[in-house]
Order: C-alpha cells, then sequence, then structure tokens
C-alpha cells in the first residue's frame, strides 16, 4: 500500500523519500494509539481461554485443567438458560416493538410551527438521555413506589386506594421496564429522524400542496417515505443487538419480586462470574452471546448490501 | 456557538413559508390541537419526576411523608445541609468531578490527536492503522474477560480505571476526522513550509480550528464520565474512590437502613425534627442530577449538531 502511494504521489524521488520518511513517522506516533486499543480491546480477548478450562480465582491457568468445550455444552442443559433466553429476547422484542414511537414523535416535533414550542419539546425530550440508569432508577422510584407521587396523586383524586408497586410487578415487568427505556430514548432516537427530516426538499411538500393534500397526506406520503430508509438502518442495528438487552437498566431495576422475568444475558454472565464464582462456564456463556451478536450483525449487514445496495456498519 | 445558533433556524425558515396556509381550516386547525396536546403531556410526563424529586426536596421532611403532589409540603433546606455532611459525599463529588475533568481531557486530546494523524495520506499503513481501532467499536470480550484484563493491569482500586480506558473512543475518532478532512489543507501546507512539524501543526492549527467538533466531543464525553458507574460498581471497593452515582444507588439501596436509624434517633428522642430517608434520597438524586439539568440545555445544540454530523457520516 505504501508503494503505491509513493508511486502515485512521488514525481521525483527525492520527494518520494521524503514522502515515506513522514509515513514512517507518522505511524510511529499513531503506534501507541495502536498499542492503546490492543491492550483495551484485543486482549480482552485472549480471556476466552478461560471458557475452556475449569478455571478458578487464584490458581494459575497452567495448572488447571482443560475441560474443551464442556462449558459449550453444559449451556443446553443449565436449566436457567432457557428463562433467561426468553427474557432477554421478550424485552429485545419488545424495544423492537416500540421502534416506530420515536419515528412518530419526530414526524409530530416537525409539523410544529411555533419555534420556542419545537425547541423546548427537544430539549425537554432529549434530557433523560443524559441521565444514568441510576438516577432513572431513583425518578422512577420516587414515582412508583407504594409512597411515591402515582400513588399519592391516584389516593388523593379517589381512583384508588390500594397502593400499587409497579416497579415490583412481576407480571408487568416487562411492559414497564420497556416503558421505562421509550421515556430514556425516545427523544435521543428521533433526532436523527429530524435530521432526516429536515433534508427532504421543501418543493415536495409544495407541490403536494398545490395538488390540494391536507397535512396527514403529506406526511403518509412525503415525511414518512422519506425518513423510512433510516428507519430500516435502525431497525436493522437493533436486530444485531438483539442478545444485548440493557445491561446496567436491569441491573439497577432488579429486585426480588421480579429478579426471575428481568435476569437478561448479561445480567446472569455477570451473575454466574462476580456472584457464583464460576468464572469459567460465566466467560462461555458471554462468549456464545458475543459471537452470536458478532455473526447477527454480520448477517444483518449482508441482507442490508444485496437489498439496499448499502451497508449499515 | 453563534454559528450553530444561526445555522439551525435558516434550515428551519426555508420549509417555513412553504407549509403556511393562507386560509385557517378546521383540518388544519384540529391537526395542530392534537399535536400540541399531544406533545405537551409528553413533556409534562418527562419532566415531573424532576420537578417532584426538586420540589421533595425542599419541602419540610416530615410534612412531605403524607404526600407531596405539586407544592412543596412546607420549606426546608435542613435535607440539603444534611445530605452535605453525610460521609462519603465530599470524597465522592471530588472524584466524580475529578473524573469527569480529566477524563474528557484525556479523551478529548487522544481522540483529536489520532483522528488528526489519520487523516495524513502518507502515514505508512494507515487505512490497517485506521480499521484496527475503529474495529473496536464493533465488538466486545463480555464481561468476565474484562474484568480479569483490567485487574491484570493493575486498575482495580485504581482512580486511572475511570479515565484511561476509555481514552480513545472510535465514534469520536470519526467525528473528529471528518471535521478535520474538511478544513481547508492550504492553511497546514503553507506551516508545513515554514518548517512546523506534525505536532506543531496541531498543536496550533489542527486543533484551534476543530473547536466546534471538540466542543461536542468534550460534551458528550463529561455527560459520559460523570454517569459513568460499572466501573467503580464492579472494580472499586475503595471508599475513597466511590462516585457520585454509585454513592446514590447505596443509598437507594439501603432506605431500609436508613429508616431504621431514623425512627431509632426518633425513639431516642435525639432530634426534635428529623428527616426522613426519603429526603435524602431525594436530596442526593437532585444533587447527582443537578449538574446535567444546569449543563445540558446550553449545550443541547452541540449535541445535536454533533449526532447530525455523524450521521451524515453513516
Amino acid at each position: 500500500m505504501a508503494l503505491t502511494l509513493t508511486a502515485k504521489k512521488g514525481k521525483e524521488s527525492g520527494r518520494s523519500r521524503h514522502f515515506r520518511k513522514d509515513g514512517v513517522k507518522l505511524l510511529l506516533m499513531a503506534s501507541p494509539f495502536v498499542l492503546f486499543a490492543f491492550a483495551f480491546s484485543y486482549v480482552p480477548l485472549f480471556g476466552w481461554i478461560y471458557a475452556f478450562f475449569d478455571y478458578h480465582p487464584g490458581i494459575p491457568l497452567n495448572r488447571t485443567e482443560f475441560i474443551g468445550i464442556q462449558n459449550f455444552r453444559d449451556m443446553f442443559s443449565d436449566p436457567r438458560m432457557g428463562p433467561v433466553l426468553i427474557n432477554t429476547l421478550a424485552l429485545s422484542f419488545l424495544s423492537i416493538l416500540t421502534a416506530p414511537i420515536p419515528m412518530l414523535f419526530a414526524v409530530m416535533v416537525s409539523e410544529v410551527k411555533s419555534g420556542w414550542f419545537k425547541r423546548l419539546v427537544q430539549t425537554v425530550s432529549t434530557l433523560p438521555h443524559y441521565i444514568s440508569w441510576i438516577i432513572v432508577y431513583a425518578l422512577a422510584f420516587s414515582m412508583f413506589s407504594t409512597e411515591g407521587a402515582v400513588n399519592t396523586i391516584f389516593s388523593h383524586l379517589g381512583i384508588s386506594d390500594t397502593p400499587v408497586n409497579v416497579l415490583g410487578n412481576y407480571d408487568r415487568v416487562w411492559t414497564v421496564q420497556t416503558l421505562l427505556l421509550l421515556w430514556k430514548g425516545v427523544g435521543w432516537s428521533a433526532i436523527i429522524y429530524l435530521a432526516a427530516i429536515v433534508s427532504i426538499d421543501s418543493e415536495q411538500y409544495d407541490a403536494a400542496k398545490v395538488d390540494g393534500a391536507g397535512r396527514l397526506r403529506t406526511i403518509w406520503h412525503i415525511t414518512v417515505p422519506s425518513i423510512m430508509p433510516t428507519f430500516i438502518v435502525l431497525l436493522l442495528l437493533s436486530i444485531s443487538n438483539l442478545l444485548s438487552a440493557g445491561f446496567e437498566q436491569y441491573l439497577v431495576f432488579n429486585n426480588v419480586l421480579v429478579a426471575d422475568r428481568i435476569e437478561v444475558l448479561d445480567l446472569y454472565v455477570y451473575r454466574l462470574g462476580l456472584v457464583t464464582g464460576d468464572y469459567s462456564y460465566s466467560t462461555a456463556v458471554g462468549m456464545f452471546k458475543s459471537v452470536i451478536s458478532i455473526l447477527l450483525l454480520f448477517t444483518v449487514n449482508f441482507l442490508s448490501k444485496k437489498f439496499r445496495g448499502q451497508g449499515i456498519v | 456557538m453563534n454559528t450553530q445558533a444561526s445555522a439551525q433556524p435558516a434550515g428551519r425558515t426555508e420549509t417555513k413559508p412553504a407549509r403556511r396556509r393562507r386560509k385557517i381550516d378546521w383540518k388544519d386547525f384540529s391537526f395542530n390541537a392534537i399535536n400540541y396536546f399531544i406533545l405537551t403531556i409528553l413533556i409534562l410526563i418527562t419532566i415531573y419526576p424532576f420537578y417532584y424529586i426538586f420540589v421533595y426536596s425542599i419541602s419540610d421532611s416530615i410534612e412531605a411523608q403524607k404526600g407531596v403532589t405539586f407544592w412543596p409540603a412546607g420549606f426546608s433546606l435542613e435535607a440539603y445541609q444534611k445530605t452535605l455532611t453525610l460521609p462519603g459525599i465530599k470524597d465522592a463529588a471530588i472524584v466524580s468531578l475529578s473524573r469527569t475533568v480529566l477524563g474528557t481531557i484525556l479523551t478529548v486530546l487522544c481522540c483529536s490527536f489520532f483522528a488528526y494523524l489519520i487523516t495524513k495520506e502518507e502515514m505508512l499503513l494507515r487505512k490497517y492503522v485506521y480499521r484496527f481501532v475503529l474495529i473496536t467499536m464493533y465488538f466486545n470480550a463480555g464481561f468476565i474477560p474484562w474484568y480479569l484484563t483490567m485487574k491484570t493491569y493493575g486498575l482495580q482500586n485504581n482512580f486511572l480505571l475511570y479515565i484511561v480506558p476509555s481514552a480513545l473512543a472510535g465514534f469520536n475518532v470519526i467525528l473528529i476526522k471528518t471535521f478535520i478532512e474538511q478544513l481547508p489543507a492550504s492553511l497546514e501546507e503553507s506551516a508545513k513550509i515554514d518548517g512546523a512539524g506534525y505536532m506543531r501543526i496541531f498543536t496550533s492549527i489542527i486543533f484551534p480550528l476543530s473547536m466546534p467538533i471538540i466542543a461536542t466531543i468534550a460534551v458528550f464525553a463529561a455527560v459520559g464520565q460523570w454517569s459513568t458507574w460499572f466501573d467503580n460498581w464492579f472494580l472499586v471497593e475503595n471508599p475513597k474512590l466511590q462516585t457520585l452515582q454509585l454513592v446514590l444507588y447505596t443509598f437507594l439501596n439501603q432506605s431500609s437502613n436508613l429508616a431504621n436509624a431514623t425512627t431509632e434517633q426518633l425513639n431516642r428522642g435525639d432530634l426534635v425534627r428529623t428527616l426522613t430517608p426519603q429526603s435524602i434520597q431525594m436530596t442526593i438524586t437532585m444533587l447527582v442530577t443537578l449538574p446535567i439539568v444546569l449543563v445540558y440545555p446550553l449545550l443541547q445544540r452541540y449535541f445535536v449538531k454533533g449526532i447530525m454530523m455523524g450521521a451524515v457520516k453513516g
């Protein structure tokens, strides 16, 4: 590659030698960053080796037994694996199901004529994106605990006197978590759609108006088709993240009452590793997750290239 | 800041007159009414929880127990006074602040310098270097390998854990690189003729000129640093190194312990008027949220712009 570069750019040999020297110098300057990426992103991959050993913390790896793919076999007979996968997929599918909502929200915001109201809606709706899940938990707790705002308001209005414990509701936990995720993310996800809407040629709207189309029809025939490609890309990306249902969210909102139905794959990996201390099996489960996620990403990217003529990564 | 402010409305005014209608017809009116109504409800749903904890935190603790909805129940700043003197709060605030400041500086410097180097086409193996770093965005070794690697590097119970691993982020590099590439090349060339090296060109030309995107990245990074807690949760036990986020979480989970402590105090008659654990929780939540709520509307424009740049690139 360096050769083609010098051949293309260096017309005289003196300049090309100079060029080459600069190239080496630049490579040297970039090497600390390469090393950094290696140390923090590639080195952990070597840790996958623990999945093939019966590793226990404290005992060096060369004195532990090599067990091959035993851990991966164990996954199929692990009774907890089924429910955990169901939780993960259910929560992921629910969040995919709510994916059109940010798009709808963006369309609604773009239809607002008043500048200050538009800015207000955008500013307020993106705020929850920037706060941590711990703060979301604190807010949700203050809203939905038995002494929280919602129960207080309900009893003041005389709607219901028996306090409802929303965050400890076993049957509704998936719904509650999906709504919380939506509350946190809707404004943020809408930004990208708003960017797409701003770039729509306004002549299209003029033409539609001349033809006598109303607001709903211009939205349906102009706005929605223009942002559909964005929607598809985001949808494909979320499919590749199927197994990565938000770890922090479910870790924070986990409690004894709902633990069974909120334990997603990432949470299970953490519990196996740090709580139970089964490093090897935990690594195997984590590896299984990473490999499937990468495969999903490749598949989705391939499909996108094939049908849209453009990849997503 | 000003350029951003003028850039956005400009785009909007173009579409505005085109979409304006001459006559008021009831269909258009009802569309607007419904749209504004729904959006207003959504704003209220988003803002109310923040408002509620604020009102609760300045309410009189005992009266607030009967229920707060819209107005503060009495008024007292006792919760703030008490919370600020709670053990660990001051240390945690210092840790959170320093990780935010130092982490942001480090990531801005690393990402921007690397992005600049990558824009130099004469770099040997440039494509490979770029890909090697960028690809780290798409894979993740998993929890236990990450945990063990950080331990091996001696980052357990170490402040550096907060700021070092996040120093180089592929997404930031893409944003800065895209920005640098659209700067006029002539500036750099004239400096080069004057004999300036890469380092010199970066510090005196590229970095100052890239301020708009640097500001975006800095705000991204700062908010991220302020909100991150899982590194603290998994790898730092040292009470001197706790972040505010985790202190808040501990308080939320210990509400029962706290409740017991306060009732004990009541029974002993130590305090005439005491604080409920709820009040303290609300106040800590307020303290952790406040920096973001204050900084955020001012910098919202930067965020949006940065994201849009990313969108254009992708």
